[in-house]
């Protein structure tokens, strides 16, 4: 398995270690994950699957939860501004 | 293109984490066909994640050395019929079909609103430490650790390890409870040299008891708290949590008896349906190794080994009674009622704030008016939080427990009724 996986957070590229979630990726890259329905910038909370705050679109498919997802050589990953 | 993919065990183990394991090893090693189904990427649950070299990496192996057949990034959130669950990973839907069922779903920490919780870097303090179990670089960073329970100084020593500055640890509970919870820690050999070990590697840290989080403040993310001793204490995380609830919204969607909130069980962990039986926190919040025993017991006696399970009871009451002991010492003060401001969100998914909740008198009320417990969390956030603040009791489960994928759904309505006695198979 390689040290480091490749990804871009918003088109950014970002370097994260193996066994690194999209959510840690998120972080790294300086970003949040989403604008919640009133509109204020949130990350991750629970970090374990409950809260749903960490949702991002990754690959292209909206809502995944980034604390649960592995990050892959060359992912694409989108969160909210 | 969503793919429906079959399996078909003897025995299906809900929950990968230490209790899970543990029933799913003690069941293959019946010679019985075993599933074991989590959400997550690995086994281990929450206390192991992450970890190569310790016993939960033993009881992995152990799993796959028995052919427990794992299914892990797979969560289930539907029960059809009899004898069956559906569960999603990625694209695909699974139709699981058991001849019994342990559900070890485990627990979720408890969070309280305060003003500014939503901030981000505002985290679970189990949620802080499996974010950098899964490589969030913590070195240098001031972290506050704040809430109650035995996992703050867990959380506190893990994130030390790790690089993090942690400028204080505030516990709810008063002294004298934990100098009483010291008391019951002599008798538990092992759990107090944890203890003693927890407190060497936090040497220096600075420990307040009766001490919570006031307020978190930053402008787009976490800048510095203020605790109840009206002092700002700057830093780059808050870790908070107080204390554990019981993931029981399988158990309750299958229609076990619940009792004061948790999965009721008998001597042999089983439920009030044939076929379906719970170990773990869902029983009761005890901890590890309380998870474990439990979890064993429930693999042997879901295999029919009940001779065997009984061996380990002596071992099982012993750990109850520390259970009951911890539960005692952590109980949250009243003062945490008052934390929330009228304009304090409490309902995260739909950012529903306190004021519009008060004027409810009921969890349902408060749903069908506000929206509260609406969102994809399904008030699994805002539940124990409003039954804190408001004595509120939360509302039947119903199917999906989780939010899944529309096609899922529609495999989801296309399956069969369910039936009234939602338990195991034909055995």
């Amino acid at each position: 398995m390689p040290e480091s996986i490749e990804l871009r957070v918003n088109r950014k590229p970002i370097t994260v270690p193996s066994g690194a979630t999209v959510a840690v990726a998120v972080a790294m890259a300086g970003s949040r994950c989403r604008r919640s329905v009133t509109g204020e910038l949130r990350s991750p909370f629970c970090g374990m699957g409950i809260c749903f705050e960490c949702r991002v679109t990754v690959d292209g498919k909206a809502h995944r939860l980034s604390c649960q997802i592995l990050c892959q050589s060359g992912m694409e990953v989108s969160v909210d501004d | 293109m969503t793919k429906n993919l079959r399996r078909s065990v003897d025995v299906l183990v809900v929950g990968g984490g230490p209790a899970g394991m543990a029933a799913s090893v003690a069941a293959a090693e019946c010679g019985l066909r075993v599933g074991l189904v989590d959400d997550n990427p690995s086994l281990g649950g929450q206390i192991w994640r992450g970890e190569t070299s310790s016993d939960g990496a033993r009881w992995a192996e152990r799993s796959r050395s028995v052919g427990v057949e794992a299914l892990c990034g797979t969560r289930v959130f539907h029960h059809p019929a009899s004898g069956v669950l559906l569960a999603e990973r990625e694209e695909d839907v699974y139709e699981l079909s058991f001849q019994k069922l342990v559900l070890a779903t485990g627990a979720r920490e408890r969070f309280l609103p305060f003003p500014g919780w939503t901030l981000p870097n505002v985290m679970g303090a189990g949620g802080l430490e499996a974010m950098v179990k899964c490589g969030l670089p913590i070195a240098g960073k001031r972290v506050v650790v704040a809430g109650t329970g035995p996992l703050l100084v867990a959380v506190a020593a893990a994130l030390r390890k790790h690089g993090a500055t942690v400028v204080a640890i505030c516990e709810q509970a008063s002294w004298t409870s934990l100098v009483r919870f010291g008391g019951a820690l002599l008798a538990e050999s092992h759990k107090l040299s944890q203890a003693i070990s927890l407190r060497r590697q936090l040497a220096g840290v600075r420990f307040l008891t009766s001490c919570w989080p006031l307020e978190a403040q930053g402008q787009e993310k976490l800048e510095a708290v203020v605790i109840s001793r009206c002092e700002r204490v700057v830093c780059d995380y808050l870790a908070c949590g107080f204390h554990l609830v019981p993931n029981t919204e399988l158990a309750q969607l299958l229609g076990c008896q619940i009792r004061d909130g948790y999965v009721q069980v008998d001597e042999f962990q089983e439920t009030s349906l044939a076929g379906v039986l719970c170990a773990g926190e869902p029983t009761g919040i005890g901890g590890l190794e309380l998870s474990l025993i439990e979890g064993q017991i429930a693999g042997l006696a879901a295999a029919g080994r009940k001779q065997e399970a009984v061996r380990h009871f002596k071992q099982r009451k012993k750990l109850q009674g520390f259970a009951r002991v911890l539960h005692r010492a952590f109980s949250l003060r009243p003062e945490l009622k008052t934390l929330a401001r009228p304009e304090t969100i409490v309902c995260r998914c739909e950012d529903v704030p306190q004021r519009r909740l008060a004027a409810h008198k009921s969890w349902r009320a408060a749903k069908l008016q506000t929206r509260c417990g609406m969102g994809p969390c399904q008030g699994r956030i805002c539940g124990p939080a409003t039954e804190f603040l408001f004595h509120w009791k939360p509302d039947s489960v119903r199917p999906p427990i989780f939010p899944a994928q529309f096609a899922h759904m529609a495999w989801m309505a296309s399956s069969p009724e369910s039936e009234p006695q939602a338990g195991g198979g034909n055995s």
